[in-house]
């Protein structure tokens, strides 16, 4: 693996020399060995600032092989400025294949979504995060969200939720959604909507969690269940449309709203690029 | 019949300064035990001793649990320790915004220790959270406010109602009236002596005024720089002052 990639000799294979990754991966198998537990990690310096990605990207480096498969996405789409430079970092210096196609990747980072296409056995799922800590809102001491999480106190969130349905009649948290990992830690799933939550329960695919700036990696192996917290008589929902997609005519993927001129028309369309074309081109070969 | 809380030789360093030293009693199920003295002299220390929240340098404290018997507080693992200190009793502070959260709703406030402990209704928490409001004389359209808009004396009352919504049997107060004006702090004696009593609470509470040990505590402990100098019931430490400290003390409330 030692070897500089055949397209720019002065890198080390996958950007990150040898020690930094084997660090990373001594992180990444804490974190599956305690699911939703933040483990600390020797973040480095990437070509790219802090908050495009930087955790995600690192994860990706340490796990990434010349055999693997790689998509990126950006708000679900294959085709935003971050995620068509990542994609373009990893086929320069490790020179992996790329994708598009949400099936036929094996590793999939992702920032503010989880893909449409179910995942399967053996993909890994790397999230971006911003703010790992699902606490940090609630209690501003690192030192007193760590005994919150080793003592699993996890009364202040559910006094977040109480307040929210308080103020507003319904728990009004849309994306980052707190989650319980395992029936131990609570977990940031990261701002995907909480349309994507229960995408994350008992999926047969990886998730690792990586954020840059706070230097934490995070991990729900396969098959682990993930519990959105709620209250007994209010439970959790996912968002619902009362229109389906314009172009695809998806009604049950995640829609973005658009609007398309100056009278204020709207479109809704969705979000997840690849789910989207796959249907149009599917109903296009039916015609 | 034991003693709820038992303190031996209590004793604490900040550095060379001594704050607390060698300060022993008992407190009895059902009885307000007073600690009256000057700024300085130590009582708001021996109180976070008692309660689990500083370390004392020498000494031990003993809590007979509903939960476990009788434990050592200090040598309770730190789960335990909060366990204890979130069900079984409640520490009121003088500044209630160190007992509050200041940007949640009272309801939320009062509902924290039940979600806490694992209640998952919201609509029997908002329901107990408001038989607290009453009970504590607020009015039950205060519920969603925020304690930042409250007076500081509802703060106060609601921070009472915080603390005992988990049914605790010992609470402990630091100077729960200071800070108020006169007529606000004779609403909360009187409020805190009814629950006292229906509740059948046991309490220690740190006060300098003299006027709130007389109507809340059964007996009294007066601290002169760290150490205890008299220990007895309260109507006789304050009708019959032995220690001159105390007779000073006593003789320095104001006459109306």
């Amino acid at each position: 693996m030692a070897d500089a990639s055949p397209q720019d000799g002065g890198y080390n294979y996958a950007y990150l020399d040898e020690q930094t990754k084997r660090m990373i991966r001594r992180a990444i198998l804490k974190a599956v060995a305690v699911p939703g537990y933040q483990v600390p990690f020797g973040g480095r310096e990437m070509p790219l600032p802090y908050g495009w990605g930087t955790g995600g990207i690192q994860v990706t480096a340490a796990i990434i092989g010349r055999d693997d498969t790689l998509k990126v996405i950006d708000q679900g789409a294959d085709d935003t400025t971050n995620a068509v430079s990542i994609r373009r970092f990893f086929a320069k210096v490790a020179g992996v294949a790329t994708t598009t196609r949400t099936e036929e990747a094996t590793v999939i980072q992702t920032r503010h979504r989880v893909p449409e296409t179910p995942l399967r056995d053996g993909q890994i799922l790397v999230f971006q995060v911003p703010i790992p800590e699902p606490l940090r809102m609630l209690e501003p001491r690192e030192t007193e969200t760590r005994t919150l999480h080793a003592l699993a106190e996890y009364g202040v969130m559910q006094v977040s939720l109480y307040e929210s349905i308080a103020r507003h009649g319904r728990i009004s948290k849309a994306y980052n959604y707190p989650v319980l990992v395992n029936g131990r830690y609570i977990m940031s799933p990261s701002p995907i909507p909480k349309f994507d939550n229960p995408k994350l329960d008992r999926s047969p695919a990886l998730q690792l969690y990586g954020a840059g700036r706070e230097k934490r990696i995070y991990a729900v192996p396969p098959y682990t269940p993930v519990k959105s917290l709620d209250f007994e008589d209010h439970p959790f929902e996912i968002e619902q449309w009362s229109e389906c997609c314009a172009l695809c005519g998806s009604s049950d993927s995640f829609l973005d709203e658009m609007i398309v001129d100056d009278s204020g028309q709207r479109l809704f369309v969705c979000s997840d690029t690849d789910y989207c074309e796959r249907r149009q081109a599917a109903a296009e070969a039916a015609e | 019949m034991s003693p709820l809380l038992s303190a031996r030789g209590i004793t604490r360093y900040f550095g060379d300064r001594i704050a607390c030293r060698d300060v022993d009693f008992d407190l009895w199920p059902g009885e307000v035990l007073g600690v009256v003295g000057e700024s300085g002299s130590g009582k708001t220390t021996l109180l976070n001793c008692l309660a689990g929240r500083l370390a004392p340098d020498a000494g031990a404290v003993t809590y007979d649990s509903m939960a476990y018997g009788p434990v050592e507080v200090h040598a309770l693992s730190e789960a335990r320790r909060r366990l204890l200190s979130r069900t079984e009793w409640g520490f009121v502070s003088q500044d209630p915004r160190e007992g509050l959260r200041m940007g949640v709703s009272a309801g939320a406030n009062i509902g924290e220790r039940l979600m806490a402990v694992g209640a998952r209704h919201y609509g029997d928490i908002r329901h107990t959270a408001l038989d607290w409001l009453e009970r504590v004389e607020i009015a039950r359209d205060r519920l969603d406010d925020r304690p930042s808009a409250y007076s500081g004396g509802m703060r106060q009352r609601l921070q009472i109602a915080r603390n005992l919504v988990s049914s605790p049997r010992l609470v402990f107060m630091d100077e729960p009236t200071g800070g108020l004006d006169v007529s606000v702090q004779a609403r909360i004696l009187d409020l805190l002596r009814g629950l006292v009593n229906t509740l059948h609470l046991s309490a220690v509470l740190v006060t300098h005024d003299l006027g709130v040990a007389r109507l809340l505590t059964h007996r009294l402990m007066v601290m002169q720089g760290g150490a205890v100098v008299e220990h007895g019931l309260t109507d006789q430490v304050l009708d019959d002052p032995r220690h001159a400290y105390t007779q000073m003390l006593v003789a320095s409330i104001l006459p109306v």
